[in-house]
């Protein structure tokens, strides 16, 4: 009978696991009211942030993190009928015109827009407000570039220069947002005639494609931890900031740096918005401009390590010293995005890939 | 004619639940997709049928082979396991295990680690001869994606094939041997055709799970490999082209039906009857020379093959690498445990800042749930399949179904379907685990039905006949010949559950992260210490697993 006790200790054995699983919510608490912001997985903030938010609104902050930016997006579309949330964010640029377009969200004239310079807000009738941005950069291996004693390339024309030869690695446009956000740099910089010209360019230059930023940054480029092979990288103008931040061991400037020039990043705008339907209009509002306000815009950069929009909210000394703004970032009229992402993914598909 | 109105409920019953749970956590969120994609088609959308097809090729392609591979490989490690005794097996058996549970990025930094171009294997080569470039080029070639499906798959051979090994009547082999067949004819004639349900279950699982193979191929692969499953990913959140992401998912989930259908058909019904073993008997110690060569030779192996990328992934937990930077060939490495201690500091005061312990215990709550139900259900539908009916052609197939749906599509239908109290994908609990049983059920059906099937009817007659009542029957005679089946099926829902990430990640709430979710979060940010905590946080998850396992053995008495 041994068999059948064992039999039954497993079973229990289970249970017990089962027993100590995350508790289901308990039914809804009398005391705050709950909102919730619906939002993608790099979302983060500090807790004590949010904890004085709640205090102060009598409110119970619910953080629905529903997979990768698209994929966030698409829940918030499929489910606009019955909304499974009261905010969304983290809808950019790329994707700003199907979000309107499907008209998942309320307008709402924060007052705190008046802080924002007018070049983020891309949506005239407020039903996205600008929260943060970012930019997409080629980041170089700066102690490889110096020992070589090889001047940095300036601009998207250097890279096609010989000595750049096998240098540069990027990511497949069709799988990561990044790669997407280098790709239409280069359609911002030589036109939709021009930009698979320039690529058949890079490719001739020995340019290396990987599928996904972990796998570009942690093995491909040389300036990371993985020590690859190649000292570009596409990866973000913040990343030199994370590189001390996250430094092992410790560092004061960082290993790495962005080229910056003219239309070489690509400018990544991320939105908040009040869905339609809410039973929480005033508290929405509230968490928006919580949003929009200087304490959250000035924990954004080390939370999630991207710009505020907020003209009165302060950078963090790691980023003043480590990160490079571009003067001029490339950017495109969302309307043109939407209409030809998937024409110019399969394009450059075709010359890069096959 | 009592008998045929006895047995129709009784079969009936037995499908009911199962049948009931697939309806409500497979087909309806599947059904809410496939509908959203209908209603976005908007009429005039074009597409090549070059679309689907070239991925549908390639996804035949690469899982034909790769199932080849690790056959070739596994059913000799099942052999061995399952006839000789040698020392160390059983640790050995728990490490092979282990890939199956890691998350893909994590087995892409590990065999870059040990195979990329500043891996260990490619510095040691270029070192010892003098090389300038690494000698290895493997990352990014179809033989990567071969190499890591047979490092995730060997195990399902091994444990499925040798289980049934085990199980064999060995008395049936010695017979063909004093009558004179040789061993090879003993093999052929005896051995493979006994063990032809086992093979062709783990052969298609292995083939399944090839067949919708995701994050190897696009990270290992590299971005000129896409399978169906990739395409899927591409289709629904990268360019929101819904309709053509649930096409590629119908055509996906055909497929699977069909290749399901086809091994059912293949399998016939000549379940042989089993008798429990005793443990131990039809092992024996390695003793000629020629048994040494072959075991030992094996056991390299298999720890070339799967051991070894978790040692660099171990090792790389605990490396700090130190650039000589720009020195392209010296890169400098000291030993350290801080990135296990990091683990444990909330430095940011973040938000979503999970204890690696808290991680840990989520995964394994999540994973005991789903031994819980996918072993109950597959129980249920395992011994409905024991008893003959025609029906059981039409519904087996269907269980495997969930294998070929695209864990994109089905955690889209997820949160589509499950929005209202007291099913709501935000806050009830249970639906992590439920997700990972429509994984896991597959394996627990594939692997307990041939053993209930082979149950000898004669020997539950006797039991009846000697009065015993059905349940101590049941408790007497069935169990003891299925334990060891249940046992390799636990092992299987338990792992699914601890590396599954795509379900998952759409599913578990952001306070209660699963290690793998734990381990992606480190992983989409810059700087040493992500990495390095990464790869601590790989570890903990390879360790937390193998002593889930490890338990799980030492209480189905250690068999297989």
């Amino acid at each position: 009978m041994k068999a059948a006790r064992n039999f039954l200790l497993v079973a229990l054995f289970g249970l017990l696991l089962a027993a100590c699983a995350p508790a289901a919510t308990p039914a809804e608490p009398a005391g705050p009211t709950t909102l919730t912001v619906m939002t993608h997985d790099s979302f983060a903030v500090s807790e004590d942030l949010v904890r004085r938010f709640e205090q102060e609104n009598n409110v119970k902050l619910v953080f629905a993190k529903s997979g990768d930016t698209g994929a966030a997006l698409n829940l918030a579309v499929l489910s606009k009928d019955a909304p499974r949330a009261d905010v969304f964010y983290g809808v950019d640029n790329t994707f700003l015109s199907r979000a309107l377009q499907a008209g998942i969200f309320e307008p709402y004239a924060s007052p705190l827009l008046a802080d924002i310079p007018a070049e983020f807000k891309l949506d005239p009738a407020n039903g996205a407000l600008p929260v943060d941005y970012g930019d997409v950069c080629i980041n170089y291996d700066k102690a490889y570039f110096a020992e070589k004693g090889l001047a940095v390339p300036a601009s998207l024309d250097d890279l096609l220069r010989p000595e750049y030869k096998g240098m540069l690695v990027t990511e497949n446009p069709a799988t990561s947002s990044p790669g997407l956000a280098f790709l239409m740099a280069t359609i911002a910089q030589y036109g939709p005639e021009g930009y698979l010209a320039y690529w058949q360019g890079l490719v001739d230059n020995g340019l290396v494609v990987a599928s996904d930023w972990e796998t570009a940054y942690y093995t491909n480029f040389s300036g990371s931890s993985g020590k690859g092979a190649q000292p570009m990288v596409v990866s973000y103008g913040s990343s030199p900031a994370a590189e001390v931040v996250f430094a092992d061991p410790p560092r004061e400037d960082a290993p790495t740096a962005s080229i910056v020039g003219d239309n070489a990043c690509f400018r990544q705008i991320e939105f908040v918005g009040i869905l339609k339907g809410t039973q929480q209009r005033a508290l929405a509002e509230k968490f928006v401009d919580f949003m929009l306000g200087t304490a959250f815009q000035e924990d954004m950069p080390l939370q999630m390590f991207v710009f505020p929009v907020n003209s009165r909210a302060k950078l963090p000394d790691v980023f003043v010293n480590n990160v490079q703004i571009p003067e001029k970032p490339a950017t495109l009229d969302p309307v043109l995005i939407d209409a030809n992402r998937e024409g110019w993914i399969e394009a450059w598909t075709e010359v890069v890939l096959k | 004619m009592r008998a045929v109105l006895k047995h129709v409920p009784r079969a009936a019953w037995l499908w009911g639940v199962p049948l009931v749970f697939l309806a409500v956590f497979f087909f309806l969120p599947l059904g809410a997709v496939f509908r959203l994609a209908v209603e976005s088609w908007a009429g005039g959308m074009l597409f090549k049928w070059e679309r689907v097809l070239r991925p549908l090729g390639f996804t035949f392609w690469q899982a034909g082979l790769s199932t080849l591979l690790t056959l070739a490989v596994g059913l000799p490690a099942a052999y061995i396991f399952a006839r000789f005794e040698f020392p160390g097996k059983r640790l050995l058996r728990v490490l092979t295990t282990l890939p199956f549970i890691l998350p893909t990025v994590v087995v892409a930094a590990s065999f870059n680690a040990l195979l990329g171009p500043r891996g260990w294997l490619n510095l040691l080569l270029m070192n010892a001869f003098g090389l300038d470039t690494p000698p290895i080029q493997i990352l990014n070639t179809l033989g990567a994606i071969l190499l890591a499906h047979v490092f995730y798959n060997t195990t399902v051979v091994l444990r499925v094939v040798g289980s049934a090994l085990v199980q064999l009547d060995p008395r049936l082999e010695q017979a063909a041997r004093v009558l004179g067949a040789s061993p090879l004819r003993t093999l052929r004639e005896v051995t493979l055709p006994l063990l032809k349900p086992a093979l062709l279950s783990s052969a298609l699982l292995v083939f399944l799970f090839d067949f919708t193979s995701f994050g190897v191929v696009l990270l290992l692969g590299g971005p000129r490999y896409a399978t169906l499953e990739v395409e899927i990913y591409i289709q629904a959140l990268q360019m929101l082209n819904l309709p053509l992401a649930g096409l590629l998912s119908a055509v996906q989930l055909t497929c699977t039906l069909a290749i399901s259908v086809l091994n059912s058909r293949l399998g016939g019904r000549r379940a042989v009857p089993l008798a429990p073993r005793l443990r131990g008997e039809g092992t024996r110690p390695v003793k000629t020379w020629r048994e040494r060569l072959l075991v030992g030779g094996l056991v390299v192996l298999l720890a070339a093959l799967l051991v070894s990328p978790l040692a660099a992934l171990g090792l790389r937990s605990m490396t700090r690498l130190e650039a000589a930077r720009g020195e392209r060939s010296a890169v400098q490495s000291g030993l350290t445990l801080d990135y296990y201690r990091e683990l444990f500091v909330n430095r940011r005061g973040s938000l979503f800042y999970v204890p690696p312990i808290e991680a840990a215990r989520n995964s394994l709550a999540y994973a005991g749930t789903t031994v819980l139900i996918s072993l109950a259900l597959g129980a249920l539908a395992a011994s409905a399949l024991a008893s003959p009916s025609r029906a059981n052609r039409w519904l087996e197939p269907l269980l495997l179904l969930p294998l070929g749906a695209s864990a994109v599509t089905l955690g889209l239908g997820f949160i589509v379907v499950f929005n209202k109290p007291p099913l709501d994908a935000r806050s009830f609990p249970l639906l992590v685990p439920i997700a990972h049983s429509l994984v896991a059920l597959p394996f627990v059906v594939r692997t307990l039905a041939p053993a209930m099937a082979s149950i000898p009817r004669s020997l539950k007659q006797a039991a009846a006949v000697l009065g015993a009542s059905p349940l101590r029957a049941w408790l007497e005679v069935d169990l003891p010949i299925i334990a060891r089946a249940a046992l390799v099926s636990a092992v299987f829902s338990f792992t699914i559950s601890l590396g599954e990430f795509g379900a998952t990640s759409f599913l578990a709430r952001p306070e209660t992260p699963t290690l793998p979710v734990a381990i992606y979060r480190f992983l989409s940010q810059p700087g040493g210490l992500n990495y390095g905590q990464a790869m601590a946080m790989a570890t903990l998850l390879l360790v937390v697993c193998a002593l889930g396992i490890l338990v799980i053995e030492r209480l189905g008495g250690e068999t297989i």
